[in-house]
Formats: structure tokens, C-alpha cells, sequence
């Protein structure tokens, strides 16, 4: 208990805490739009490819720059998107398995190059292997404040088009005769969605991210049936995620963020398919049996 | 005057094959037009092309005299009830907000005003009493009046609706004529992919005979004759009494 108390004093906890919470609010609100379009592999996919992206980014550099491994993430995380829907439209193959093929591609190559790294003199110290899993409470200040700051730029862009997503979404065809840009709105939400995970994943991890894109969104969908109530839930529980699993992260060095923030993101996914008004399994049975009931009751079969 | 639609030489093609050939057409103001022609015969895909929402090889196609363009707001459209995903979480009144979506414009929010233009909107198809209906627990007939209802907050001057009878029930079909009879009478255009070949003469005046390409267009009364629908559907049509034909559904 004091270990946490003094850890929240701590400066730079907080700044982790403020990250993770904008970067769970963003992945959430974005996943919903993700889970609804049918896309939620592709984040999974960009995830992954992010890897070989970072581990290029330091062989060119020689140096653990944020900025510049965020951006190698960012090239290899679109090529890969792009592959797969490339690969989708003009061969025979479908797009589950683009992805499947993609993603296991880009990230095998990028366990190579981080083997590669970390066989370099300065690449063992590099702690690039934290991307894999995520280390947010190891972020140094700077890496914190940008990983805030984009995630607060995302959450603003998405707000101001949340009309226009919303109705690409529901129905492509009716948006593009209405005259809206169909291509260049689905573009924006593409690089959105990319620009999302790859600011996650030194946090989350690679492997995880994608979890917490999806898990809050389909959490969110039990408790409600209008869009901009679910993502506002799915955000909310995003932002718990990434807060619990950094405050568990921080008690000791060493234990990885990602998996934790996917922990508690799944507890709220089996709370809310359990016990969420109206949907939950849990909350139908026993709607289902006081109606039985009434109902024996009505024709005088129990008292 | 000029028709509010004139398609001259329109061709379209998946991939090699021309789906739709030269394909020629007028259709007058204030008229309730019916496309009929057998599953294949590229109906959805003419209203489709003529939207701009395919492209085409080739051709020209004027709405009021002018080249089509989505932002001069003049068409309004009912796509395919099966085309979207119903379990989308949203409501009655919300989808019918998205036909003003053309009018609020760039990062606005739907006003008070497209509110009350929504639920009149909703009032007029009949759907008022579901307006925070959640989309999924609609009838398939009341989900195609909520798509009608969307088309009408679109203010156009001229309508494609693609298959609005098909799955209904008849409280619905009903509706959805009267909604027909009311756009004629304000001067609007109506285009109708149709299936049903028993109530084209009761609902259309109006009928363009399509198999890839137009086998005949004009008046209903000169048009619709069982020569040229043995043309259009070569051997699928069967015969019932009373000179009453019907068509083999193949689906």
C-alpha cells in the first residue's frame, strides 16, 4: 500500500498514468469504429508489422529515438495494411487470409532484425525487446508526454469527423451519394488506426496491442445500442485498462504492461457478457426466470 | 423543358464483360418509372452507375440537364435493404438523420431543425411511434421505411429506390406507394427497381424493360406489352390465366 502511495507521489507515474489513460480512451474510441467495419484483425496485423519498422529505425540510426522508431512502426504498420488489402482485391485469396500471411510475414522478419539488434554493441541495451510486450512504466518523460500528446490529437480528429465515420461505417454506398469522399474519409481512418497502435505499442507491446483496440469496444457493445454511447463506454473502459495495468506494471520492475492492461480489459469484457443490463447472459436468465414466475403466478399455480 | 434524367450511350463492365450496353433513356418529370428484367440483367447496377457509385466505360448521363453531381443534392437514394449490417448500434430516428447529413455539412452536429425534418420524415412512412427503436428489432418491412423515410430528408427532386417491395409485408407495400403517389404529385421523379410484374401496370406509369441492355422504355401502356417482356425475359416467363404472367424466380 505505502509502495503505491509513494509511486503515485512520483512525477513521472503520473505522467505514465495520464499516457496510458489517453492512449486506452483513443484505442478504445477507435476500435469501436474498427470492430463495426469488420477491420479488427487489421489493427492485429499493423501491431505485429510495427516491429520490423522499430528494429530499422535503430539499425539506421544506431540510437533508441522515439520519434524515429515510432515512425519506422508507422511505414512498415501502412505498407503492411496496404498489403493486405492489396492482396485482398486483386488475387484470389481473402482477406483473412492476407492478414494471417501479412502479419506473421512482417513480424518473423522483425524478430529477426531485433535478434540482429540485439547482437549489436549498442543494441543489447537498447531495450528494444520491451516493445514486444510493453513497458510503460520504464517510458522515460519525454517518450510519455508524445505518446499523450498524439493520443489526444487522435481523440480530437476523431471527434470532428465522427459524423462521417459513423456513415461510412453504417453505409458506404449511401455516404458516397451524398457526395462525401468515401476513399479519402476510409484513408483517414486507416492512418488513424495505425497512427493508434503504433503509439500504443511501447506501452502494450506488439503482441497485445490489438487487444486493447477490440476488448473495450466489444465490452461496450453489451451495454448499449447507440454508437456514440458505446464509444464513450468503450473508451472509458480503454482508459481503466490502460490504467490498472500500468498501476500493476509499476509495483515492481520487470513485470511486462501489456499483458495486465489485457488482464483487467478481459474481467470488464466477461462482466459486462455476464451482467450487463439487457444482454448480459446472467442478467436474461434471471429477467427470464421473474417472468416465469409471474407468469405461474398469474394462473395460481404457486402462491 | 429539360427531363430531370437523360442517359445517352451508358456502358458499364465488371471487369471485361459489359454488364450494361449502351444503354439510352429519358424519363419526364413527375413520372414513377419501373425497371424490370430478369436477376442479372444489371438493374441495381444502372442505378448504381447513373449514382456514380460504379464506374462506367463510357456514356453520359444529365440529371436536369446538367452532368450528375452528388453535391447539387437534386438525387436522393434507397439502396438495397440487405446492404447494410442492421445490428449497426443505432436508431430509427439516427439513420434517418444521416439524409441530412448532405445539408449539415462539414464538422456540424444534426441541428433542431433536421430533428424535426427526421420525424416528420418518420411520421410520413409510419414509423413515428419507433423512433428510438434500435435498428435490429425493426420488421424488415418497417427497416425498408426507415430507409424511405432517409431518402425523404433528402429534399431531392429526383429518387432511385432499389427494391423497396421486395421482403415487405402489406401494410408496408401500401405505405410505400402512397409515399410514391406523394412524390409524383410534388413534381418528383421516382426510379424503381421492381421485381413483381403483377403490380408494375397498378403502381408505374411509367417502365424501362431491361436485359444488359434496354429492350423498350416509354408509357407503361405501350411498353409494358407480352411481346416485349418474352424479349426481355426470353424463356423464363410462365403463364397464368387472365393473360396474368409471372416469372420463374430463379433465386
Amino acid at each position: 500500500m505505502e509502495q503505491i502511495g509513494q509511486m503515485l507521489l512520483a512525477a513521472n507515474t503520473q505522467w505514465v498514468l495520464i499516457g496510458t489513460l489517453l492512449l486506452g480512451l483513443a484505442s478504445g474510441i477507435l476500435g469501436s469504429f474498427a470492430l463495426l467495419r469488420k477491420q479488427s484483425l487489421i489493427g492485429d496485423a499493423v501491431a505485429h508489422a510495427a516491429l520490423p519498422g522499430i528494429c530499422i529505425g535503430f539499425m539506421l540510426t544506431g540510437e533508441r529515438s522515439l520519434i524515429i522508431l515510432l515512425i519506422g512502426a508507422t511505414v512498415t504498420g501502412l505498407l503492411a495494411a496496404y498489403c493486405i488489402q492489396y492482396i485482398a482485391s486483386a488475387s484470389i485469396l481473402k482477406e483473412d487470409t492476407a492478414i494471417c500471411l501479412i502479419l506473421s510475414t512482417f513480424f518473423g522478419v522483425g524478430i529477426v532484425l531485433l535478434t540482429k539488434v540485439q547482437q549489436m554493441p549498442s543494441g543489447n541495451k537498447s531495450g528494444l525487446d520491451s516493445f514486444i510486450f510493453g513497458q510503460a512504466a520504464g517510458m522515460v518523460s519525454s517518450d510519455v508526454k508524445l505518446m499523450a500528446g498524439a493520443a489526444a490529437l487522435l481523440l480530437i480528429v476523431t471527434i470532428i469527423f465522427f459524423k462521417e465515420f459513423k456513415l461510412i461505417t453504417f453505409d458506404a454506398e449511401f455516404a458516397k451519394g451524398l457526395g462525401l469522399p468515401v476513399s479519402a474519409l476510409n484513408f483517414l481512418f486507416m492512418t488513424l488506426l495505425v497512427a493508434v497502435v503504433v503509439i500504443g505499442i511501447q506501452a502494450v507491446g506488439v503482441i497485445l496491442m490489438a487487444a486493447l483496440l477490440i476488448t473495450p469496444a466489444i465490452s461496450a457493445r453489451y451495454w448499449t445500442n447507440s454508437l456514440s454511447k458505446m464509444v464513450m463506454i468503450s473508451g472509458l473502459f480503454g482508459a481503466i485498462s490502460g490504467v490498472i495495468g500500468t498501476l500493476i506494471s509499476s509495483l515492481d520492475r520487470g513485470i511486462p504492461t501489456g499483458p495486465f492492461i489485457v488482464v483487467t480489459a478481459t474481467i470488464i469484457f466477461i462482466l459486462s457478457i455476464l451482467f450487463a443490463p439487457a444482454r448480459g447472459i446472467i442478467t436474461l436468465k434471471i429477467k427470464r426466470r421473474m417472468t416465469n414466475h409471474q407468469l405461474l403466478r398469474e394462473q395460481g399455480q404457486v402462491k | 423543358m429539360t427531363n430531370p434524367i437523360e442517359i445517352k450511350k451508358l456502358t458499364v463492365a465488371y471487369d471485361k464483360t459489359a454488364v450494361l450496353k449502351d444503354i439510352q433513356f429519358s424519363v419526364p418529370k413527375g413520372s414513377l418509372t419501373a425497371i424490370i428484367g430478369p436477376n442479372g440483367a444489371g438493374k441495381s447496377t444502372l442505378i448504381k452507375a447513373i449514382l456514380g457509385l460504379i464506374p462506367k466505360v463510357s456514356g453520359d448521363i444529365k440529371i436536369y440537364g446538367k452532368p450528375y453531381r452528388a453535391k447539387d443534392r437534386l438525387v436522393g437514394y434507397v439502396p438495397q435493404r440487405g446492404s447494410v449490417d442492421w445490428d449497426f448500434p443505432t436508431s430509427a430516428l439516427d439513420v434517418v438523420l444521416m439524409g441530412r447529413y448532405g445539408h449539415i455539412g462539414w464538422f456540424k452536429r444534426p441541428g433542431k431543425e433536421d430533428m424535426a425534418l427526421a420525424k416528420e420524415s418518420l411520421k410520413k412512412v409510419g414509423m413515428d411511434a419507433y423512433a428510438n427503436r434500435q435498428i435490429s428489432q425493426l420488421s424488415g418491412g418497417q427497416q425498408q421505411r426507415v430507409f424511405l423515410a432517409r431518402a425523404l430528408v433528402q429534399d431531392a427532386q429526383v429518387y432511385f429506390m432499389d427494391e423497396p417491395f421486395v421482403g415487405v409485408d402489406a401494410a408496408t407495400e401500401k405505405a410505400i406507394i402512397q409515399l410514391l403517389t406523394d412524390l409524383k404529385d410534388q413534381g418528383k421523379t421516382v426510379i424503381v427497381v421492381h421485381h413483381d410484374l403483377q403490380t408494375v401496370e397498378e403502381y408505374f406509369d411509367h417502365c424501362i424493360l431491361l436485359n444488359k441492355e434496354v429492350i423498350a422504355s416509354g408509357v407503361t401502356e405501350e411498353v409494358f406489352t407480352l411481346e416485349q417482356l418474352h424479349q426481355t425475359y426470353g424463356g423464363k416467363l410462365a403463364f397464368l390465366d387472365k393473360g396474368k404472367v409471372m416469372v420463374e424466380q430463379t433465386r
